[in-house]
């Protein structure tokens, strides 16, 4: 999906020979391990989360069980969390779509022309990747830090008052969340543009319709499906992002997220079956929108 | 590896049967092309024919029968050990090899000496020896067909199948192609088996033309007398273009069988009749066909149909094709030389049409829509 | 008519803006990592200097994480590159009844959050007794990397005509021979960019690899820890050495296959 951008070339349609033993020898190996290492932890996640305090009261021990105690606790105490998740990711993806779509379309359409270009400009693109994406988050908290020359500069032209600041605050969080995932959601993006045949714009043109209309009509329906690709690839990993809204980044503790409890519930307080019901709810939604995503563009082109 | 036979070798299928999921490709296919024949098999888009050679070719497993080569049967011998090689339509160069490469593949795969070597005589038999340092991307595609050719014929295969090599080349290559493609197994002496659908191909280049429509060959034998005489009403309208009309048989004498259509009688000869009772077609090619601006007197050598009218005349500079109306009968294709008096004739003018009787052939069944 | 000549700008400036915008924390990190910082705090620009460039290990912890860093990634890259590349093959060459469901399930660990598979894959390593270590973490590194070098390869794999494959055979190559001479050499340039991705997603990975490490520390680790009280300039320094190494092979290999690509199109 994402890396339907990668792909320069038509594909090639072949017909796929049957021969059930050697694709057992391709397949196995790999759907084995997915198995064991992505499927089970998702049910050990389910297991723990049904978990009940031991009987012995022994700090962060607990014993099988079908507790569901742990749900209500995370649903109603974490409440917050959950709709700053979803409704940060929204912003944050709404953001990402508004920024990208324009770069990708140039890179994409006005960049056919000239190949060598296109490629070095899609490779700035995803230069972002190539930096340790915590360095590019602390970069953008120094840079826009309570005492940094940028908010000096903007409180200089009473963009801003003298006692504003921009650290800790939800806008701050959604502003490295949007940057993180600009990447995720050109690639998609670029991906259907690239191979958008411009005689079906030049067509509507000439049918009359105005350049606003030729976009609402033609180009924003033939790109739907990059728009999806990326608004998956871009909202559902943010709804777990911790890092962001974390005190240490770009957040405080009135922005925390979904995956900063989970996190501190496991790793800090040993409330496991705390962390793994919130993960399995978190799981859940994700697992709604994709089987909704699923079933109307099936499973052919998820890949 | 096996020695392979360092001549042509014949080709036999017995009862060659196809399925598919859903269809069935083939239906029951036998065939013999004698060592060193150019053979070719002729019909239109998905008749059986690719998946005939693919078969051959061991790319594909029939789902019954067996197929022979040089006696031997190889029905289920794997690709790679049969003396078979194939000038795929696409050419399947490989893109990551030189030309040179490319050509001496096959001997590498059977480690035979000096690959190179021949691999540099083959393609100077193509004329291509100066580019055998490039990438196939950078031929263009008579090129890069010659290569495929000569990719194939290094390997000296007991039989070469051509799957539609001339289909992307234009007109005057294609031509120049098809010259150098019979001048070279007839100097090689190997068997060649040419698909295609274009039928001027066929009858051009090859010594035997068999016909094939859905999953059946239809007719076999030579070029000449498959167009003179269309056995079946597909062949007949297929190769080149067929006036055919259709009746009741209402005379019969030991030389010819005749027809009613519309009070005018057509007859054929009884050694050009394939069906002789019931309800026949009888059909002539355009060309032996005539018009006349009086009614012609009767002969016992002639048919003669008419009063039409001329409906439409089409220039193709070698010839005039004439579209002529006859009530009750329909429409009659004559197609009539340009010997350089023009116009004959004008649209709407009052014509019947005549052929000679020997010109006639009888076919085995009836055409689409007219059966009982 | 001035208008329109304007309105062609609008989206030059734009994307000349964005990409601006992208890279202003990069430059920034690379700037940073010549910041002749005192301790370790690395917000104030105090000088320039290469000291950091030059003794970058003197930092205790610093190139030992790296190294385990480069280690994780090389194993986890080379696993998930081979079993990824058989699962693109078979996804693409071969017909089977459980295709959408190995599609599927190839694309669930893209859409699901780090949170969830850090979280799920500590509590089986938990429940089932091993202890968080190298291994633990290869094992998640290799999961999480499965599903894009099975997207990579198979777009590869899809632009690579069967046809060629069937000329091998009729050239005498048998099934062995056709895959290393031909599939093989032509799928190369998608499988090393497969192997290329996995290796950047698993040195930089923090999430999954933060629930699953115990005792070992990786270099986003260092980073994170580091992040409360101030990181150092030589975090900034290792970070550029890999953005500047990636970014110049990338852009290397495009400017070198598009002079490769003009010199061999230029011959006819």
């Amino acid at each position: 999906m994402a890396f339907a951008g990668f792909s320069g070339t038509a594909k090639v349609q072949g017909a796929p020979v049957k021969s059930s033993r050697i694709v057992l020898a391709l397949l196995l190996p790999g759907m084995l391990y997915l198995a064991m290492f992505f499927m089970i932890p998702l049910v050990s996640l389910l297991i723990t989360s049904l978990e009940t305090p031991a009987a012995s009261g022994a700090y962060g021990a607990y014993d099988y069980a079908v507790d569901f105690s742990s749900y209500q606790r995370v649903v109603t105490s974490y409440f917050p969390q959950i709709m700053r998740s979803f409704g940060y990711a929204f912003l944050s993806t709404v953001f990402a779509l508004v920024i990208a779509y324009p770069l990708a379309y140039f890179i994409g359409v006005r960049l056919r022309s000239r190949p060598l270009l296109q490629k070095l400009t899609l490779t700035l693109v995803t230069a972002p990747f190539f930096i340790s994406f915590l360095l590019r988050t602390i970069a953008w908290k120094q840079i826009l830090s309570d005492d940094s020359p940028t908010l000096n500069f903007l409180r200089s032209l009473h963009l801003l008052a003298p006692d504003q600041y921009f650290l800790g605050t939800p806008f701050a969080v959604v502003w490295g969340l949007t940057y993180n995932f600009i990447p995720f959601m050109v690639l998609p993006l670029y991906g259907v543009l690239e191979r958008l045949d411009l005689r079906l714009i030049e067509a509507a043109g000439d049918l009359y319709a105005s350049p606003f209309s030729v976009f609402r009509r033609v180009t924003l329906p033939l790109t739907m499906p990059g728009i999806i690709s990326g608004t998956l690839l871009t909202f559902i990993p943010i709804t777990g992002d911790y890092v962001n809204a974390s005190r240490d980044f770009l957040g405080s503790s009135s922005t925390s997220m979904i995956g900063n409890m989970v996190q501190a519930d496991f790793l800090q307080n040993s409330d496991y079956p705390a962390a793994s019901a919130l993960s399995a709810v978190l799981m859940a939604v994700i697992l709604l929108i994709v089987v909704f995503y699923v079933k109307r563009t099936g499973t052919e082109d998820l890949l | 590896m096996k020695e392979f036979v360092p001549a042509g070798a014949d080709l036999e299928l017995r009862g060659i049967r196809k399925e598919f999921p859903g269809f069935t490709a083939i239906e029951d296919l036998d065939l013999h092309i004698p060592a060193g024949e150019f053979f070719a098999l002729l019909g239109p888009s998905g008749c059986g024919k690719t998946t005939t050679l693919r078969i051959i070719a061991g790319l594909e497993e029939p789902t019954r029968g067996q197929v022979l080569i040089g006696g031997q049967d190889v029905t289920y011998t794997k690709p790679h050990e049969r003396p078979v090689n194939t000038v795929f339509q696409s050419y399947a160069l490989f893109p990551h090899m030189t030309i040179l490469e490319n050509v001496a593949f096959g001997l590498r795969q059977r480690k035979i000496a000096d690959p190179l070597g021949k691999a540099r005589d083959a393609l100077n038999l193509v004329e291509l020896g100066y580019a055998a340092e490039r990438r196939p991307q950078q031929l263009s595609g008579g090129q890069q067909q010659r290569v495929a050719l000569a990719r194939a014929l290094v390997n000296r295969p007991s039989l070469l199948l051509l799957d539609e090599p001339l289909g992307a080349l234009d007109l005057k290559l294609r031509r120049q192609m098809q010259i150098e493609l019979k001048a070279i197994q007839m100097e090689v002496g190997l068997t060649f088996l040419h698909v295609t659908h274009d039928q001027e191909e066929a009858m051009d280049m090859a010594d035997t033309v068999a016909v094939m429509n859905k999953g059946r060959i239809e007719q076999m034998g030579a070029p000449e007398s498959l167009y003179e005489r269309p056995k079946t009403s597909f062949v007949a309208k297929f190769l080149g273009q067929s006036n055919i009309f259709v009746g009741e048989i209402a005379e019969q004498s030991a030389n010819s069988i005749s027809i009613n259509v519309a009070g005018n009688k057509i007859s054929v000869p009884t050694a050009r009749a394939e069906k002789t009772s019931g309800k026949i077609a009888i059909g002539v090619r355009p060309e032996k066909a005539e018009f006349h601006r009086e009614q012609p007197a009767a002969s016992a050598e002639r048919n003669i149909l008419g009063p039409g009218t001329i409906k439409d005349i089409r220039f193709t500079g070698v010839s005039n094709q004439y579209l002529i109306e006859i009530p009750n009968i329909g429409d009659i294709i004559v197609f009539a030389q340009n010997v350089g008096i023009s116009p004959v004739i004008e649209l709407g003018e009052k014509v019947w049409v005549s052929f000679k009787i020997e010109h006639a052939f009888g076919l085995a069944d009836l055409p689409a829509g007219d059966e009982d | 008519m001035k208008q329109l000549k304007l309105g062609k700008l609008v989206l030059p400036v734009y994307s000349l803006i964005a990409l601006a915008y992208l890279l202003i924390p990069i430059v920034y990190t690379i700037f940073f990592s010549f910041n002749d910082s005192t301790g370790r705090t690395n917000t104030t620009w105090q000088g320039f200097t290469l000291d950091k460039w030059l003794h970058v290990c003197e930092r205790p912890g610093i190139c030992e994480a790296v190294g385990n860093s480069l280690f994780i990634g090389i194993v986890s890259t080379l696993v998930a590159t081979v079993l990824g590349t058989a699962i693109a093959i078979a996804l693409v060459r071969y017909r089977f009844k459980a295709r959408s469901l190995v599609s599927l399930s190839l694309f669930l660990p893209m859409a699901t959050p780090e949170v969830v598979m850090g979280a799920g894959l500590a509590s089986l390593f938990f429940n089932v007794g091993a202890g968080y270590g190298y291994t633990t973490i290869i094992l998640a590194h290799v999961m999480f990397c499965l599903s894009f070098v099975v997207v990579t390869v198979k777009a590869r794999v899809q632009t690579l005509d069967p046809v060629l494959e069937e000329a091998g055979r009729d050239l005498y190559a048998s099934p062995t021979a056709v895959f290393w001479k031909i599939t093989f050499p032509l799928l190369l340039p998608g499988i090393m960019s497969a192997a290329l991705l996995a290796f950047a997603l698993s040195f930089d990975d923090f999430i999954i690899t933060y629930f699953n490490a115990g005792p070992v520390n990786t270099f986003p680790l260092l980073i994170y820890i580091a992040a409360a009280k101030g990181v150092p300039a030589e975090a900034n320094v290792i970070a550029s050495a890999v953005f500047l190494l990636a970014i110049l092979t990338v852009i290397g290999t495009q400017v070198g296959s598009s002079i490769r690509h003009k010199r061999l199109m230029a011959i006819k």
